[in-house]
């Protein structure tokens, strides 16, 4: 279909096929052997594996924290992004740097000083452990760390986007008798809602699979704060390279299916917005609706 | 940033330069803490080849967690020994058939020049009074280690634990086992290995007692100071080996098989033995461990092989899944 057509640029064909071969040799291809190792021991087996009191735990524990971490930075993380776009403040450039830092940083690094500061004798446990809230070796350490990791990723998936909506716009809204909330409601969030989705996936997926960070606060106490990914270690200190997989490739299977309903969500998010409304409808929309009330 | 590529070509003439000269480069694959002791002893053995052979000899270290290690050697790592803090690894590479099956016995002293105790750290002046492994299952005191399962460290605490448990009046495997899970209801957490349980509790100041390998104790007071803490050693714990092993595979490709030997020889050595006490660890030669007899304290240990029937069995008893160390974790 593409080839007969004219294109603006040329060379589709040849895009395509290193983007087959690059994704195949990169993702697929780990992945595949991964299955397939796994494959050696038979659904029942893994079905066995995964299902045992300590491996459901840790899922709970895993997807539990990291949706937890991907929804605090779902909010926080626009507030961060919004106010890094919007307002100009001295030392902006130095707190946009800041927002990176979990990128750069080595995870077990982020762990320990993590670890450190909310331990009981920490610059902050020692104020929080007095009121009962003990955030270091319990649960609420997992995720506390993985929202650490994942900040960055919701804001800058948002920062672009954020960008892209025209000042105009609001002012529009504004103009037609919108309150504030409402030009919030009806016409910058559906605008950015998409990204926000795109931003969440990407924050869970990798609090998903973070070791480095978690297993320095976590306490990694069986049935209560075992990650997943601690379990496919200690399937490992076995030599039991089997099970390992058998875990990685239900995990995998999981967090598959999450993201998918998370991209089907954005699909429409976008398709509804971008046919049915474009911005300056919505502006006039919920100026409408702010003249009405 | 422009710096950088002339950075690394320099670096490339000064690694290409230093490799020139050695007539042999052997690669000693080893745990995470052994860094010090080979440091130090690397230039004991050139210095002795040197003389006995006139051969420049470089050894390159390469350390990680031990069981990672020994994967890296299995799936190509090329080193010429290995060098580990736990049996279990050593034979892992001997099934694969890297190493040979009867390594315990290619070395005098079940393959390990030197040894240590797995003790107890406490608080200064000892305020609970802790003097044994039964005083770690009392109510209200904290006891930090690492993953009984997942690390090295953690199993042996574990197995120390249970072997005194044994060795108790009316002693048998159900009451070793109960009073495991009392001492592991005492820990708020399980360290990720044996550096973060030293941090927790020497800089976190968690828990009332820290089970870690003697040789351990003093790296703490040479960071944290000597007057911060007191050692105890219980009544009976584990006699913890190093083993070593030389690796026919890469020694037969490399051609390196004379020089490997020599290098784990030499560890029995007496100039080796000595360097093993400097870095606190238990000389085999009485007449060295007598010198530094101010370090090491009389204590009665057991060995893995006099208790469980030796290290494999230990694992598969007390550490696979479905092991002794699950059970204590699984809800009725």
């Amino acid at each position: 279909m593409a080839s007969n057509s004219r294109r603006v640029l040329p060379g589709f064909s040849l895009a395509l096929g290193y983007t087959l071969v690059y994704l195949s040799l990169l993702i697929l291809l780990p992945l595949a052997g991964l299955v397939m190792k796994a494959g050696d021991l038979g659904f029942a087996q893994i079905l066995d594996i995964a299902t045992g009191e300590r491996a459901l735990a840790s899922f709970r524990v895993t997807f539990g924290a990291s949706l937890l971490a991907a929804t605090i930075n779902g909010f926080f993380g626009l507030i961060v992004a919004w106010i890094l776009v919007r307002y100009p403040f001295p030392g902006k450039r130095f707190v946009d740097a800041l927002v990176d830092l979990p990128f750069a940083l080595p995870t077990a690094v982020a762990g320990i000083t993590l670890a450190t500061l909310y331990a009981g004798n920490g610059w902050i446990g020692r104020w929080l452990e007095p009121l009962g809230i003990k955030v270091a070796y319990t649960p609420l350490g997992i995720v506390f760390a993985l929202t650490f990791i994942t900040l960055p990723f919701v804001v800058r998936t948002l920062q672009p986007v954020i960008e892209d909506i025209e000042a105009e716009v609001e002012e529009a809204a504004a103009s037609l008798g919108a309150s504030r909330w409402q030009t919030f409601a009806k016409v910058i969030f559906p605008a950015i809602f998409p990204a926000l989705l795109t931003g969440f996936a990407l924050a869970f997926a990798r609090a998903v699979g973070e070791y480095g960070s978690v297993i320095f606060i976590a306490g990694n106490m069986p049935l209560v704060s075992e990650i997943t990914p601690l379990l496919i270690i200690s399937k490992l200190e076995q030599y039991d390279v089997l099970g390992a997989t058998a875990l990685a490739t239900v995990m995998l299977a999981m967090s598959f299916v999450m993201l998918l309903g998370v991209n089907l969500l954005q699909w429409w998010a976008a398709n509804r917005h971008r046919n049915t409304e474009p911005l300056e409808a919505a502006a006039g929309r919920a100026g409408l609706a702010g003249a009405q009330s | 940033m422009k710096k950088f590529p002339q950075l690394l070509a320099g670096l490339l003439v000064a690694l290409v330069a230093g490799s020139v000269h050695a007539d042999a480069v052997l690669l000693n694959v080893s745990y995470d803490v052994a860094r010090d002791v080979f440091k130090d002893y690397n230039p004991l053995f050139q210095k002795y080849w040197k003389q006995k052979t006139g051969e420049n000899i470089e050894v390159k270290q390469s350390h990680g967690g031990s069981s990672k290690q020994v994967r890296a050697v299995a799936d190509g790592l090329e080193g010429d020994v290995v060098t580990m803090n736990q049996a279990n690894d050593v034979e892992f590479l001997a099934e694969k058939g890297l190493v040979a099956k009867d390594w315990p016995k290619k070395f005098p002293n079940n393959a390990s020049p030197y040894t240590s105790a797995m003790i107890f750290i406490v608080r200064k002046g000892n305020p609970l009074a802790i003097k044994d492994w039964g005083d770690l299952a009392k109510p209200g005191v904290q006891v930090i280690l690492p993953h009984p399962k997942n690390t090295g460290n953690g199993r042996n605490s574990y197995l120390s634990a249970w072997a005194w448990a044994l060795k108790q009046p009316g002693g048998n495997d159900k009451t070793a086992q109960e009073f495991v899970g009392k001492v592991l209801k005492n820990a708020p957490l399980f360290a990720a290995g044996g550096r973060d349980a030293t941090t927790t509790f020497m800089q976190r100041r968690m828990g009332d007692v820290l089970i870690t390998f003697e040789c351990e104790a003093e790296l703490i007071a040479k960071e944290f100071g000597k007057g911060n803490f007191d050692l105890v050693y219980p009544s009976l714990t584990m006699q913890t080996e190093f083993p070593v092993a030389v690796v026919d595979k890469v020694v037969d490709k490399k051609n390196t098989r004379k020089q490997a030997q020599a290098y784990l020889d030499y560890l029995w050595s007496k100039e080796g033995q000595e360097n093993a006490a400097q870095n606190y660890l238990r000389p085999r030669d009485q007449d060295i461990l007598k010198k530094y007899a101010a370090q090491f304290p009389a204590v009665k240990t057991f060995t893995v092989d006099e208790v469980f029937g030796g290290a494999a069995k230990a694992f598969a008893a007390h550490f696979k899944d479905g092991g002794s160390f699950d059970q204590i974790y699984q809800s009725k």
